[in-house]
């Protein structure tokens, strides 16, 4: 057994993979000036991953209890590659982000370590804080208007971000450079555009715009959380073009975090699988869709319909929902939802198993699941999956509808509800009834 | 100017007799009010502007477009939400465009709205119970209490909830329990027509499946005709028997699904489903992707000609001037081109691009 540590060091091949993961800064293009780069942010150890992130914790204190988002997740980024983050909503994507950048509500009690290039980020001083930010890693969000200022014209707002490390920048030169990279990023007409408003673009336009931003200092490290789940897929496309072309240009490394499996396959190199706040699988792009080995990994592949498929095979969906993050039951967060669930699952929350060379699964039924080779089918039969169909459950619930876990009594409803707002402490209890029914009918044998 | 019926399945050999739905010429302009003290309207944006479309018994027809495109307008003014601005909708018959409120009261019993939204689209003071059978309750359909009970009761069972769990509100189910809710309710008249808007896109994937699955059940336990409206191919694909594809207004393309996802003989389908990523790093690594500049223009101002013709990569990069000329100032109707199906573009050829 060996947790993510030792999947950090079978990693460091991943800069072979394909796509996105030129690690090489020499292009001509305008953005590389790959020789200061990290020189200019002395005192990193150019050695070190880039970005490692250990047992990172989040938790928000709320009226119903501590809201434990993240769980445990560790990663680290090698240069040039492309580390996929996917989850279904509410699994601690964003918040894993948010807590890596230091912009976390104050209220929230994040424990673990984030070290960029060997220096621990976690509890740094905000001014210390803002020389990595933009230099070092930049993060890009789902809504462009969270980085742009609707006042300021677009050149102004990119010349501001290129003076924050560069107080000896002439305006000039900065202007220069804001057209430049607005280039870079495909903007028609740059020369006219750096003196547009942000209203008077489209939301794809807008996006390009703040790639252009979060690209101007050359950070090494770029975190993109969903940065194109809220366009139309013809400019998602463009959008992910002009990200990989700023990413081969800089030679910086990515996280992209999105719940589309469509934009990890493409540019990805490896994948981290999230559940509940925690990792539940990481490995290679090709381990993760061809040879997943955990459940949940396999079921999302299974729920997806596919375009480039004539079958009209039925889909097939995980029944329930994710659980909640307020007072976890011990034992494995996805057992409730899980096709291979038996009784030794709700003994403890399986860590990350090493399954193959660089790839983790946190699943002690790992070998049941590579029978599959990746066909939910295989596992997610759909006979049990109507049984279950009669009462869907709901995240909350699991706590209290396991009959087969000692650590909670049945029917006591928990402290705490989901993330979807269902703030009532008596709803447990109700749903929970039909959860321990259709459970046992789906996994007897299992569970008895 | 619209062809006979035959025509409108898109060229499918499948004959399916007359449409349950039949929708020609369909308008709806919203007027642009100028400032000032006097709102004078100074255009309109032509969220739809010139449907045709044919739904046939038994049948789901998938919408697809960007953002924009009039996709859900389309749907409201099939349902007489929205009064039409010009065209026709005829159900079994019966022209809808027109119609009064009260008029339209007896028709709501056959076409049903599901929304996209299962947060925003139930009252979330009301029990499921109350949501269920509130339909029931205004058209009159059960004698008694007793009755509605075991009505409400089948109708939850149906679409996969837990009967005992009616007397709880909205916002105490998942995501995936509130759509089928909605079903539920949507199902409660025992209507002929489903018009879905996106019932599935605010949904995660696993749970997503699920809603899709229940759908194709509905459809195929009742004989339940759909027009479902999404913007993911994938869906679409998955559920569809044929498949309208609508750009600033109109439908540019229409055919059998398969034949729409294999063949595709407008640039702008062609760009749309080569746009969307496949969950399969090797496949979706070795494609050639046709990636389309801009963005979609103002409906309240589309090109002339061919709408498409500013984003075109064909207009573009492949026609000579003198054939750009055709697509500058003539607007393609929507026909038969020796490609096997209906479609807008003078210069249509079937390609594959998946
Ligand atoms: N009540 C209204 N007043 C003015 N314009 C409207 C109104 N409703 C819709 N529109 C416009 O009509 C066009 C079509 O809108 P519609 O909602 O039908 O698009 P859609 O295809 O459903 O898009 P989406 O995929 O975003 O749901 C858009 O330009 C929209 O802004
Ligand atoms: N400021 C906050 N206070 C309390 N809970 C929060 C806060 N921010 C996020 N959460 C909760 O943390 C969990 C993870 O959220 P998030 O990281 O945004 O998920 P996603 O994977 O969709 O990005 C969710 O349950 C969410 O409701
Ligand atoms: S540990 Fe058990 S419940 Fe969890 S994913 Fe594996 S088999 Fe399923
Ligand atoms: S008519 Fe011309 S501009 Fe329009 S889609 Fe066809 S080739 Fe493109
Ligand atoms: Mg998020
Ligand atoms: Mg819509």
């Amino acid at each position: 057994m060996s947790t993510l540590g030792t999947t950090g060091t079978g990693m460091s091949g991943a800069g072979a993979t394909p796509a996105g993961a030129s690690s090489t800064a020499t292009s001509t293009g305008t953005l590389s000036q790959a020789g200061s780069r990290t020189t200019s942010l002395g005192g990193f150890d150019p050695s070190a991953p880039l970005l490692q992130v250990s047992d990172l914790n989040v938790r928000f204190p709320t009226e119903d209890g501590s809201v434990h988002a993240v769980r445990g997740v560790d990663y680290a980024l090698r240069s040039g590659e492309v580390l996929g983050i996917v989850g279904e909503s509410g699994s601690g994507k964003s918040v894993t982000s948010l807590a890596v950048m230091g912009l976390l509500p104050a209220s929230a009690r994040v424990t673990g370590s984030v070290k960029y290039r060997g220096q621990e980020l976690l509890g740094q001083s905000d001014r210390s804080m803002s020389r990595v930010r933009g230099k070092g890693v930049s993060m890009i969000f789902q809504d462009p208007m969270t980085s742009l200022d609707p006042v300021y014209k677009i050149g102004y707002q990119i010349e501001e971000t290129l003076r924050t490390h560069d107080r000896s920048l002439s305006s000039k030169a900065a202007e220069a450079r804001a057209v430049d990279l607005l280039e870079l990023v495909g903007i028609p007409n740059a020369k006219e555009r750096v003196r547009s408003y942000p209203h008077e673009f489209s939301g794809g336009m807008r996006q390009r715009v703040v790639i252009a931003i979060a690209m101007a200092n050359q950070p090494e490290v770029i975190i993109a959380d969903e940065p194109t789940t809220a366009l139309d897929v013809t400019v998602q496309a463009q959008i992910l073009e002009v990200l990989q072309t700023a990413l081969q240009e800089t030679g910086a490394a990515m996280v992209l975090i999105t719940h589309d499996l469509g934009v990890v396959a493409g540019i990805a190199d490896r994948v981290l699988v999230m559940y509940a706040g925690r990792p539940v699988e990481i490995g290679s792009v090709e381990d993760i869709y061809y040879e997943p080995r955990m459940p949940y990994t396999l079921g999302l592949l299974g729920s997806l319909p596919r375009v480039d498929s004539t079958s009209r095979e039925r889909l097939t969906p995980i029944t329930g929902s994710p659980p909640s993050v307020v007072n976890m039951p011990p034992g494995c967060p996805f057992a409730p939802r899980c096709p291979l669930h038996i009784a030794e699952c709700d003994v403890a929350e399986p860590p990350l198993f090493q399954v193959g060379p660089a790839h983790n699964a946190a699943c002690i039924r790992t070998d049941q699941v590579a029978r599959a080779h990746g066909h939910a089918a295989e596992v997610f039969s759909e006979t049990a999956q109507d049984v279950v169909l009669a009462a869907e459950v709901m995240p909350a619930d699991l706590a209290t509808g396991e009959g087969a876990r000692e650590a909670v009594a049945p029917g006591t409803p928990p402290a705490g509800q989901t993330e979807a707002g269902t703030g009532r402490p008596d709803t447990g209890s109700v749903v929970g009834t039909g959860n321990t029914a259709s459970t046992t009918g789906t996994t007897n044998g299992d569970r008895a | 100017m619209s062809a006979p019926a035959t025509e409108r399945t898109g060229g499918g050999a499948v004959q399916r007799g007359e449409p349950i739905l039949k929708v020609r010429g369909l308008e709806k302009h919203f007027p642009i009010k100028g400032g000032g003290l006097v709102k004078r309207t100074v255009g309109a944006v032509r969220a739809v502007d010139g449907v045709d479309l044919d739904l046939y018994p038994g049948e789901v027809l998938g919408l697809v477009g960007e953002s924009g495109c009039g996709k859900s307008t389309t749907g409201r003014a099939i349902l007489n939400l929205q009064p039409a601005t010009a065209g026709s909708v005829v159900f079994e018959g019966r022209e809808i465009v027109g119609l009064s409120r009260k008029q339209m009261r007896p028709l709501r019993r056959d076409i049903q709205l599901v929304f996209q939204d299962p947060y925003a689209s139930l009252n979330p003071r009301l029990p499921v119970f109350d949501i269920v059978a509130e339909p029931l309750i205004i058209h009159g359909l059960t004698k008694n209490d007793t009755e509605l009970r075991a009505k409400v009761r089948q109708l939850v069972e149906t679409v996969g909830l837990n009967p005992e769990h009616t007397n709880r509100y909205p916002a105490e189910f998942s995501g995936g329990q509130r759509q089928r809710i909605g079903i539920a309710r949507a199902l409660a008249l025992q209507p002929k027509v489903l018009v879905l808007d996106e019932p599935v896109s605010a949904l995660d994937v696993s749970i997503q499946a699920g809603v899709i699955n229940l759908l194709d059940d509905l459809k195929n336990e009742f004989g339940l005709s759909y027009l479902f409206i999404a913007h993911d191919l994938s869906v679409v694909r998955h559920i569809s028997d044929r498949v309208a594809v609508m750009y600033l207004g109109r439908i540019i393309e229409i055919a059998e699904r398969d034949e729409l996802f294999s063949r595709p003989a407008h640039p702008y389908t062609q760009a749309l489903l080569s746009a969307i990523p496949l969950p399969d790093p090797r496949r979706e690594r070795a494609r050639q992707r046709i990636i389309i500049t801009g963005d979609v223009p103002s409906p309240a101002n589309p090109p002339s000609g061919c709408r498409f013709r500013t984003r075109c990569q064909k207009f573009a990069n492949v026609l000579t001037d003198g054939q750009r000329e055709l697509c500058m100032t003539v607007d393609p109707p929507l026909e038969e081109r020796g490609t096997g199906h209906l479609n807008a573009c003078h210069y249509a050829e079937a390609t594959s691009v998946l």
